[in-house]
């Protein structure tokens, strides 16, 4: 094969495979391959990156639904947070223990998920084309709105509220005697540093899978045609309106298991403010996959989510060890909102 | 003849209401917290006077881009990035009061114009979604923002004070006194009224803003960008230039909006390095919209009500809370509720309106084909 060849079958691929996601790939690369050089374990940071993958994979999979039904990116992704965090804090409340707890905090936040979700799927439905600004301020208020829930719903478990005020919730609640880590246990395999954890990743596929399945169903391929094209849908007799709302009920549904698995992983709930600035995240890690506004599937989302949460855990580390500074945090930043601004301004989605 | 036209009353008494909703909601809220919290009318008068001439010039910034069709800029964040580095650079000159202001509209000002035109070009490549897109530009700049306030100054960018800098040695501290110029422009030519301290010369600087505004529609550049607000597709017929237009606008709206930032935090006499910024455009663009502008329609006198109305709950809201159910946290959080709450609200109405308009559009369309 000459250099010519080469290039014309590089240059379509580069171009599928997008720049950003290129340049994202090849520096957690470099972060791996330097990693031994600034004294950190690659097992470990291999470790982490899949203990955060299993961590945050099932919210990152809550932008699938919405994306295929063309309501574009769920920035309202807090509203599903916000179900779960009423499951889990509801769970603990009722005393449920162990694995019990984790199987009833998703079955008391799901009533909440798909009443909020259908509210927000009609409120989508009024404003079609300026979906993502609102679904973003959607999502701020009922944090906002929900803070001042926090403090007034009578829960009165002793390891939920403040002690001396016996009142209102704390602002982050141990799950360690509840669901902390059921699943991150389960068949947790230890080699050496390396550490997966299997019950949670398991948990992730099965979620995929159901996905994946709903997707190919009759009415899942109708959701689809939805989006891609709603003249057409409606022609050949899909009720468009009822397509979305059943999308935004999956997306907020999925988010508030997401949550759920995201604390026992992390070990702590965070309530009040916590739920604020976790769309993001999720959002950018969806774009990172090779996801767009209007196009989303099972693999952008374990492809965006493994590299998003491999630079989020290798770059603090590795930059510690080689200049003694963690600037992660603005990496994160300027990572993740970028990857958003890409999508946005991508043409072919521009002239939808 | 005459049931249609009662009917016809009917439904624009209904408009009325549901398109001035979010200014009636709030002057029900301020209505009914004001005998509640139980503050004094000259406390709420001076605390009133005070927020307007902080927040006037950063809010009217926002008039510029409505004008031009392209919504609520969410990227005025840029402008107090830009206007706070200003700041940051003058207070480690040690140059104090007015000439230290002064100073630092000069130095934000070309820094304005960069990312204005950063964020005006991305924009062009996201028409039709410019709000989210310059919501997360904001965000994006944050992050460069820190990169270069929190590691390159004192390290690659000279920084003297002592100060200014974080003990290890680069990165400025989180809070940056500003006591130097503390309310030197506010206080510039004293005078009281019913016991309120009046911010004369800023006040007098916001009427002035005012009145550019006013002159600015009336200039080429203004009918332009009205034109290219009303519909691109038309204005570019007509031989406007519609991009270099839209990213004027961003333009403008970033430098007067460092201007504002750099007169509010005369006002408040601290900059919070990392945290300021974030949260301005959130609550300029709420008063706003409280004062009854919607996405594609803002005049000088929605900022004034606007700001009016949103402070004023903003004043209450913690004693309100405290003096309800014992608990001032409440208060803080119902404000942020609201706050967001109101965007949302007047982004939904906008939304709802811009359909409607393009079905009856489309229908009367329809009709004139047949």
């Amino acid at each position: 094969m000459d250099l010519n060849t080469v290039k014309a079958k590089a240059v379509p691929m580069i171009k599928s495979f997008g720049l950003p996601r290129l340049i994202i790939t090849g520096f957690l690369l470099l972060m791996f391959v330097i990693a031994p050089f600034a004294g950190v374990n690659v097992a470990s940071g291999l470790s982490n990156m899949f203990t955060r993958f299993g961590m945050n994979a099932v919210l990152v999979l809550a932008m699938v639904p919405m994306v295929h039904s063309g309501c574009g990116l769920n920035f309202g992704l807090p509203l599903g947070i916000i179900s779960g965090l009423l499951g889990a804090t509801m769970s603990i409340e009722f005393g449920y223990a162990g694995f019990t707890s984790f199987l009833m905090a998703i079955v008391l936040a799901t009533p909440f998920a798909v009443i909020l979700g259908a509210g927000y799927g009609v409120l989508l439905n009024k404003v079609k084309g300026g979906e993502m600004m609102i679904a973003t301020y959607v999502g701020f208020s009922s944090v906002a709105f929900m803070c001042i829930m926090w403090l007034l719903l009578p829960y009165d478990s002793p390891t939920m509220v403040w002690g001396y005020a016996g009142t209102g919730l704390r602002t982050t609640i141990s799950v360690a005697d509840y669901y902390g880590g059921v699943l991150d246990n389960f068949l947790r395999i230890e080699i050496g540093h390396l550490v997966i954890p299997t019950g949670t990743i398991l948990f992730f596929a099965l979620l995929s899978l159901l996905v994946w399945l709903f997707l190919r169903t009759k009415t899942g391929t109708a959701m689809t045609a939805a989006g891609s094209n709603p003249v057409f849908a409606t022609a050949s007799g899909v009720n468009v309106d009822r397509m979305r709302i059943l999308s935004v009920v999956l997306s907020t549904w999925l988010g508030a298991v997401g949550i759920i698995v995201y604390e026992q992983s992390f070990g702590f709930i965070q309530l009040y403010m916590g739920p604020f600035n976790m769309a993001m995240p999720a959002v950018s890690a969806v774009l990172l996959g090779g996801a767009s506004v209007n196009k989303a599937s099972i693999a952008n989302v374990v492809i965006g989510t493994l590299l998003f949460q491999g630079i989020l855990t290798m770059t603090p580390s590795v930059t510690n060890g080689l200049i003694q500074t963690d600037v992660s945090e603005v990496i994160r930043i300027i990572v993740s909102n970028g990857m958003i601004l890409y999508a946005l301004t991508r043409k072919q989605e521009v002239t939808r | 003849m005459t049931k249609p036209e009662i009917n016809m009353k009917n439904i624009s008494v209904k408009e009325l209401i549901i398109n001035n909703i979010v200014p009636i909601l709030f002057i029900c809220i301020c209505a009914v917290g004001i005998p509640l919290s139980g503050y004094s009318g000259s406390y709420l008068l001076n605390e009133i006077l005070s927020r307007l001439g902080r927040n006037s010039f950063l809010v009217l910034s926002l008039l510029i881009p409505v004008m031009a069709g392209m919504g609520l800029n969410f990227g005025m964040t840029l402008g107090a990035m830009a206007g706070q580095i200003g700041l940051i650079f003058v207070s480690d000159w040690s140059v104090v009061g007015i000439p230290g202001m002064v100073l630092a509209a000069i130095i934000s000002t070309p820094i304005s114009i960069i990312l204005g035109y950063m964020c005006g070009t991305i924009l062009n490549h996201a028409k039709g979604r410019e709000m989210v897109t310059s919501y997360i530009i904001g965000f994006f700049m944050n992050g460069v923002y820190q990169l270069f306030v929190l590691y390159l100054m004192g390290s690659l960018i000279p920084i003297s004070s002592s100060e200014l800098i974080l003990p290890r040695g680069y990165g400025i501290r989180n809070t940056v006194n500003l006591e130097s110029m503390r309310k030197s422009l506010d206080n510039l030519i004293p005078f009281n009224i019913f016991g309120a301290s009046v911010p004369v010369a800023t006040l007098i600087l916001v009427a002035i803003f005012c009145l550019i505004i006013i002159w600015f529609r009336r200039t080429k550049l203004g009918q332009d960008m009205r034109a290219v607000g009303q519909d691109m597709e038309v204005a570019r017929q007509a031989g406007i230039k519609v991009e270099r237009t839209r990213v004027l606008s961003i333009i403008l709206s970033t430098v007067f909006a460092g201007y504002g930032m750099i007169i509010y935090l005369q006002n408040i006499g601290t900059l919070n390095t990392y945290n300021s910024h974030s949260q301005i455009g959130m609550f300029s663009i709420a008063a706003l919209l409280v004062g009854g502008a919607s996405v594609d329609k803002a005049n000088i006198r929605n900022v004034f009500i606007g700001i009016i109305l949103f402070h004023l709950m903003f004043t209450i809201a913690p004693t309100v809370g405290r003096n309800l159910i014992g608990e001032a946290q409440l208060g803080e959080y119902f404000r942020v509720f609201v706050s967001y709450g109101v965007i949302t609200l007047a982004l939904v109405l906008y939304e709802m309106r811009k359909r409607r308009a393009e079905r009856i559009a489309l229908e009367k369309g329809e009709e004139v084909a047949v």
